[in-house]
């Protein structure tokens, strides 16, 4: 299937989902829906460095809150409209990719790794100490009173945006995925210096792997805001974020797009579960066994396992 | 200037205190085949390394088709028709073998050559079957032997369509009836046109194979000359077998 058919289809699958949930009368499965897709475009977008790239990003975190932050700023300062909140907090975001995709000049592995982290921590104090967005009080966002295209509840009209933006952030994984680029991104992941000797500009395709990697994570973090009604560092900057959208690719698999968003469906999707039954403590310990689990029993993830057993199947 | 594909000048690379190599000189004429050799850690894959741009040396210049690359990254000198198997094999292990060799034919081998996309899986075919390695196409690259990881290193090398080949020790560890195959194949791109260097322990390869041969030790080159007056040369057999 070509990537235009593709794009569209996704879209086009979105769209009916949209239209089918107005339907759907019970309120908790908007909120719950709205926290498992923006984890399906964490993950997608953490898989486009990590997975397809090999860079471990450790700082999803710090992608998210720049996402939420700059809503928060622009809600302050303009009252803009969601539209523009979401592109540019994904501008912003993609411009911290940038400066991420830097590092990798001279960070590899696990050290790459340690930096994200610290990128996280330095813009985590950052913003509690900036007090225009509302420091580490947090800030009130109004969801506005009109809701906009017939939707019954301002929630509703988010949950469609972040359905909207998961079905952009598979299309450009799978895009870039099935290009000529992510074969330069494989060799990359594959061994640097050999890719480099094949006549992959290295360089220039982690820059924009660093780039659209971060500026989706940043497109999922931009309604969260709105979302809650209320935002403060520690849940925007919560480690929970780099812990799933890590384990997420990590359970379903790597190597291709599907694998993203498999995993955050199911690991997404338990936790919400655990969460209304039991206790949302359980979530990271959830998260934990998982990881024990796949990495011990499947370590190529969902995807990885599946193929394997297709190929036996053929033999 | 231009009837040389090569020209390293005065090249001098230093790790620290250590002098790898000191002003060397090497030429290259277009579809050339030369023979570097040396006892280890003379610095023959440091000068590799120099001329592709893995390593950067501090003094001297590297010209290729007349251009001076040598401030240039490593990918773009590939472009340009420059090419490399490593000593130690890296393929690009989580693709197919036939991946591997679409790697170089889609980044370098289309700069300067004119394939269609669609011509990319019969090219990687075409250079897999002239290696050998053509039954095993599918298989996964870091499933590979020894032996046919070495032929793979060459294969993707050739498949970036260069036109001046080093090979970074091909040979070591080959039957003498895979060496002789090793050999016709990089023979056969003279026919091509695609000068050579190669850098070898297997004597025998290497004296049946270059047309000059030049030999590095401790960093310098100590001759340079035809296969036979290098085998006989006395300074040579010193630095191989000493006084």
């Amino acid at each position: 299937m070509s990537n235009r058919t593709f794009t569209v289809m996704v879209f086009a699958i979105a769209i009916a989902i949209i239209m089918a949930s107005r339907f759907i009368p019970n309120e908790y499965f908007f909120q719950a829906a709205y926290t498992v897709l923006q984890f399906v475009v964490l993950a997608t977008a953490w898989n486009i460095l990590g997975g397809y790239t090999g860079y471990v990003n450790f700082g999803t975190a710090a992608f998210f809150a720049v996402g939420a932050y700059s809503t928060v700023f622009l809600y302050n300062a303009f009252q803009a409209p969601l539209v523009v909140m979401i592109l540019a907090g994904t501008l912003v975001a993609g411009l911290l990719g940038l400066g991420v995709g830097y590092l990798t000049l001279r960070l590899r592995g696990v050290y790459f790794a340690i930096a994200t982290l610290a990128l996280a921590v330095v813009l985590y104090t950052f913003v509690i100490n900036w007090d225009y967005v509302g420091g580490a009080r947090g800030a009130y966002l109004l969801q506005p009173r009109e809701v906009p295209f017939g939707f019954a509840r301002y929630t509703h009209l988010l949950y469609s945006a972040m359905v909207l933006m998961t079905a952009a952030a598979l299309a450009v994984a799978r895009a870039i995925e099935t290009s000529t680029l992510g074969r330069g991104l494989a060799a990359i992941r594959d061994d640097e210096l050999a890719a480099e000797s094949a006549g992959v500009p290295t360089l220039r395709l982690k820059l924009f792997s660093a780039t659209v990697s971060g500026a989706l994570m940043g497109m999922a973090g931009t309604t969260f805001p709105y979302y809650l009604s209320y935002i403060e560092p520690s849940s925007a900057f919560s480690l929970s974020y780099a812990v799933n959208s890590i384990a997420m690719p990590l359970i379903g698999g790597m190597m291709s797009w599907l694998g993203p968003l498999i995993g955050a469906i199911l690991l997404g999707s338990i936790q919400q579960l655990v969460q209304v039954t039991v206790s949302s403590a359980w979530n990271l310990l959830i998260v934990g066994v998982m990881l024990v689990l796949f990495v011990t029993l499947a370590p190529n993830g969902i995807m990885g396992w599946v193929d394997a057993w297709r190929k036996r199947k053929d033999r | 200037m231009s009837d040389l594909l090569l020209e390293v000048s005065g090249v001098t690379k230093r790790f620290g205190g250590f002098t790898a190599l000191e002003d060397v000189d090497l030429v290259v004429r277009p579809g050339e085949r030369i023979g570097l050799i040396g006892p280890n850690g003379s610095g023959k894959s440091t000068l590799v390394n120099c001329i592709c741009g893995a390593l950067h040396n501090e003094a001297g210049s590297i010209r290729f088709m007349g251009e001076d690359i040598g401030r240039q990254p490593t990918h773009r000198r590939i472009r340009l028709g420059l090419a490399r198997s490593f000593q130690i094999p890296k393929p690009f292990a989580s693709m197919s073998v036939l991946d591997n060799l679409r790697v170089p034919l889609l980044y370098a081998a289309r700069r300067h050559e004119k394939i269609a996309k669609s011509q990319i899986t019969d090219e990687a075919m075409h250079i897999l079957q002239q290696v050998g390695l053509g039954d095993k196409a599918q298989a996964m690259s870091r499933g590979l032997t020894q032996v046919d990881m070495r032929k793979l290193e060459l294969a993707r090398a050739m498949a970036a369509k260069p036109r001046l080949l080093i090979s970074d020790e091909a040979m070591a560890g080959l039957s003498p009836a895979e060496v002789d195959d090793i050999l016709a194949l990089l023979q056969g791109l003279k026919q091509q046109g695609v000068a050579v260097i190669m850098i070898e322990h297997v004597m025998r390869a290497v004296m049946k194979f270059s047309e000059r041969v030049a030999v590095l030790v401790a960093g310098r080159k100590i001759a340079e000359g035809d296969p036979q007056a290098i085998a006989g040369n006395p300074d040579v057999v010193k630095a191989y077998l000493g006084e």
